[in-house]
């Protein structure tokens, strides 16, 4: 528990210490946070004054209750992980209050209150994903013990991934068996698995990567790794193509193989591997497309979403969600003021189509651009990081946001098929709320070993010579 | 680290691509998707303004009614049946068509001469109403031509020979457009797929779409016309015998009396066409060739689809027939296709001095202040034939009315031009039985094209002359009426 010479030892000792000198990127973090909740206040504010509603007493005790919680993650934050960066619990806090808005804003479209408002669950689940965040920064205090537990991580994964699939408590909605039905509730182990997928390939590679990195021999100027280092790649892609066959997710079965084909890269340098990723997906892409009826259709939805033949069947709703976004142009018709109810999902897959139309193109930019500023803060902790292990699961946790955005955002505005992945921090859904919280934890446990770590450290890279790295 | 370098580039072209794709979406194909018929919410919007009327000599067909709930307005049709092919239909969801669909723009206000009017009455608080639809229908001569079709399957289209105004058009079996204005989505999906799969297309405007008919002996006005252009006189003969062999197949040609054209060993042109037999056209064809003969279609119109402002299914005369599909082509069989309208203009070409002119619904649009945003203009689009040739059938066709084939399309004391089809459509199939015609012939105020489909219910034993003669005699009348 005490790090770096303090030369305290009881916790509560700690906590005076740190609440006496408070550091001065906790400050910036409390000035961001403020801004990032009055521009949340500032949504819900409009939401009412568009549709003409009288803000809700309710609800608004509810939001205090949260800004509570976050400043609780604060002060935590201000005692175990002081050196952690501060941009990363506002811009979550941003984007969750942002997407709760919105869902609050199609509430009222529906007329639903209490607790069949998907609103009032977004906030409740928000309040635990706070909670958990808070949790996980209390329970690992120091990133490198997830090392230690990479094989737990893979067989929670595994467990994870392999959960809906069971008889009995697998759950199909809107086509993909992605959920777990407990009785009470129902979740998506396929978000946490992502997690601890992260935690597993930075764990595992780090320690393979050097078999992993051997070449054996050239091909078209390329190093080709040795034939019996495929293994790990070929399981990965296995796993994935299990995904997108039993569970019949295309969006997660990329998002995972995406990950670790990028993790793979960053860990052992060899842009063999992505070239033979890619071409092993791209072959299972057309395979499926050929062989599974329901990829085909999502493939003939995008290709040629307009033709009549589709547009009510399996275009519909990409469709639809096109009409929504084009409706809000480049300003947005203003919250509380489109229809977002005409287009389906609109509160979880579709919750960038529902705020493409509401906030325009001005909004979507600015959305896009704190998605970017996140995964940047991610790789800055991973470029600053001091150890191996650190390095590759900062990576990988920021990756994995980005490409899920990529997935979402892509699907509905038809960069690429659509498929039904949450959009990170913005879509209903508490599993997704939880599972990006616990990446935000991480990320603050991460940076803070990086600031807080050995202030000069020797290091050597694979293949480089040993060199001096001064830290801040 | 090149490698976080390396992915850093790569999250920033996802997330790069997700800049250009809501960028392509919201600002350059905006408007493209706003007006997309299956666009749900260009609907909303619509009937959140007091979408102008559609009328018929001043009476709306097609009007708003201030209603409560989400959506402010209802669109209602009065006689919506009888105008269905004029109005088409409003959906939510599900398209759009007819005038409601290509004068959208207009009816609800929102085209660049109307856009001040709309600011200026949100300013005012007033509800923002769009501009009127006034069709060029008769309604005495839509009713006339609806009663006459009675229950039989096909289409009636009656034009102003000198302006192409379209003044009746009656498509049956047809719909009633107010079952599909309904708010309930699921009512309107269930309703439009019953509409859809229903056999009968009573959704398709069979006087301008849908699959056309073999036009039959109708066509023979293409045929003689086109000999007539090509410098043969009405008198020119024709070898007149009873049967007559197709080359290059074992098929043989028939009259429609089963005998020979007349009594003469020969025929001309002008008995030809008066009598509708098919020996001495399959012999004019031969020598005219395929494409004198397509040349003519074409300045008549086929292979074009016009605006009236819905866009017509072009009619169809093949590219290229050998001799006997020629010959079979000279009295509108063989692979020949006709919408119609096609060959109501073909009448009125004829009748108006061998000029067409363009057909039009719309008379005017008034917006609500009673300003005259457009005013129907006469538009000649074509002279597929002299004025010579064109006297020079209505001859023909007079005769035909007055001791020729098409003697049931008679009124007394009026010359009336007419032309008669009784077209196959297949060895087992029922016939399409077809009247085309004009009155009066020296100053004519209506032409008619009638289709009578599945052979009238007859199967193959009714006739052009018999079924749909009388029809178009009946819109004629209802027009001199006036």
């Amino acid at each position: 528990m005490p790090r770096g010479g303090e030369g305290v030892s009881t916790l509560t000792g700690a906590i005076v210490v740190k609440l006496r000198r408070p550091a001065r990127l906790r400050n910036i973090e409390l000035g961001l946070l403020a801004i990032a909740v009055l521009l949340v206040g500032g949504a819900f504010l409009l939401v009412d004054a568009g549709v003409g509603t009288t803000p809700d007493g309710g609800l608004l005790l509810q939001l205090g209750g949260l800004v509570v919680l976050l400043l609780a993650l604060h002060i935590v934050l201000r005692i175990t992980a002081p050196e952690a960066d501060p941009f990363v619990v506002p811009i979550a806090t941003l984007l969750s209050g942002l997407g709760t808005a919105e869902i609050y804003r199609i509430d009222l479209l529906w007329e639903r209150v209490g607790w069949a408002a998907y609103s009032t669950r977004q906030i409740a689940w928000l309040a635990i994903a706070i909670l958990g965040a808070i949790a996980a920064l209390l329970i690992i205090r120091n990133h490198r013990v997830l090392q230690r537990y990479r094989y737990l991580a893979m067989l929670l994964g595994i467990v994870l991934l392999v959960l809906p699939m069971l008889p009995g408590i697998g759950m199909e909605a809107n086509g993909a068996r992605i959920w777990v039905d407990l009785g009470v509730a129902s979740f998506q182990p396929g978000e946490f698995a992502k997690v601890a997928l992260a935690v597993f390939f930075a764990g595992y590679l780090v320690t393979a990567r050097d078999s992993l990195s051997m070449v054996g021999r050239r091909f078209l100027g390329m190093r080709l790794p040795r034939a019996r280092d495929f293994g790990p790649l070929i399981i990965v892609f296995a796993a994935s193509m299990v995904v997108l066959v039993v569970q019949r997710d295309l969006g997660t079965a990329l998002l995972y193989f995406g990950l670790f084909l990028v993790m793979l890269y960053v860990a052992t340098g060899r842009s063999s591997w992505i070239v033979i990723g890619l071409a092993l997906f791209g072959v299972g892409a057309y395979v499926a497309t050929t062989t599974l009826d329901y990829v085909g259709r999502r493939i003939n939805g995008w290709l040629d979403a307009f033709n009549p033949e589709f547009i009510s069947d399996q275009s519909f709703q990409l469709v639809q969600g096109l009409f929504g976004i084009s409706a809000g142009g480049m300003f947005g018709t203003g919250l509380g003021r489109g229809r977002p109810d005409l287009t389906p999902l609109a509160e979880s897959d579709f919750i960038i189509a529902s705020l493409g139309e509401e906030i325009g193109l001005v909004g979507l930019f600015a959305i896009l651009a704190v998605y970017l500023l996140f995964v940047g803060r991610a790789f800055r902790i991973a470029f600053a990081g001091s150890d191996d292990f650190g390095r590759l699961l900062a990576v990988g946790l920021g990756f994995v946001v980005a490409l899920q955005v990529f997935i979402v955002v892509g699907g509905v505005t038809r960069v690429i098929p659509l498929t039904g992945l949450t959009t990170p921090f913005l879509a209903a859904g508490g599993s997704s709320l939880v599972a990006n919280w616990i990446i935000v934890a991480l990320l603050l446990r991460l940076s803070d070993g990086v600031r807080s770590g050995p202030r000069i450290i020797v290091e050597s890279e694979t293949g480089d010579q040993p060199r001096l790295v001064v830290g801040e | 680290m090149k490698e976080l370098r390396r992915t850093s580039v790569v999250v920033l072209v996802m997330i790069a691509s997700l800049f250009v794709s809501t960028s392509i979406i919201q600002v350059v194909s905006a408007e493209e998707l706003r007006d997309h018929p299956r666009n749900s919410r260009t609907f909303y919007a619509n009937l959140s303004v007091n979408r102008g009327p559609i009328l018929v000599e001043g009476t709306p067909v097609a009007y708003s009614v201030p209603i409560d709930g989400p959506i402010a307005y209802q669109r209602v049709y009065d006689n919506g049946a009888l105008y269905a092919p004029v109005t088409g239909y409003l959906t939510i969801g599900q398209g759009n068509t007819g005038l409601e669909a290509e004068m959208n723009s207009y009816l609800t206000g929102s085209t660049g001469g109307q856009f001040f009017d709309q600011v200026s009455a949100v300013l005012t608080g007033q509800k923002p109403q769009g501009a009127a639809v006034e069709t060029t229908i008769l309604a005495s001569v839509q009713q006339a031509a609806w009663d006459a079709l009675g229950d039989y399957e096909g289409a009636v289209i009656a034009l102003d020979p000198q302006t192409n105004k379209i003044l009746a058009m009656v498509s049956k079996p047809t719909f009633d457009p107010n079952t599909l204005a309904v708010h309930d989505t699921t009512a309107v999906i269930n309703q439009y797929n019953a509409l859809l799969d229903d056999p009968m297309d009573p959704l398709i405007n069979r006087t301008m779409n849908g699959d056309l008919d073999p036009p039959g002996s109708v066509f023979k006005l293409v045929t003689a016309a086109a000999a007539l252009e090509a410098g043969y006189p009405p008198e020119y003969t024709l070898p007149n015998p009873a049967v007559l062999d197709l080359p290059q197949t074992d098929h043989v040609v028939y009259n429609h009396s089963r005998g020979r054209c007349g009594v003469g060993e020969t025929v001309t042109i002008f008995d030809a066409v008066r009598l509708s037999c098919n020996i001495p056209m399959a012999e004019l064809g031969q020598q005219l060739t395929y494409r004198t003969i397509r040349d003519q279609a074409v300045a008549f119109g086929f292979d074009e689809s016009v605006g009236v402002p819905m866009a017509s299914t072009p009619s169809v005369y093949p590219r290229v027939l050998d001799e006997p599909r020629t010959m079979l082509s000279a009295f509108g069989q063989g692979d020949v296709r006709a919408s119609p309208l096609q060959m109501a203009m073909i009448a009125s070409a004829i009748a108006n001095g061998g000029t067409m002119m363009q057909p039009s619904l719309v008379e005017a649009v008034v917006s609500p202040d009673q300003t005259t945003l457009q005013r129907f203009e006469p538009e000649p689009i074509g002279q597929p034939i002299s004025t010579g040739t064109a006297r020079a059938l209505t001859a023909m066709m007079v005769a035909s009315v007055e001791s020729g084939a098409a003697s049931d399309a008679a009124i007394p004391g009026l010359a009336v031009a007419g032309k008669t089809g009784t077209a196959e459509n297949g060895p087992d199939e029922p016939y399409s039985l077809w009247f085309v015609g004009f009155a009066p012939a020296d100053n004519p105020r209506v032409a008619v094209a009638v289709v009578v489909q599945d052979g009238g219910a007859l199967g193959q034993t009714g006739s052009g002359a018999a079924i749909a003669a009388p029809i178009g005699k009946a819109v004629i009348e209802a027009v001199m009426a006036r």
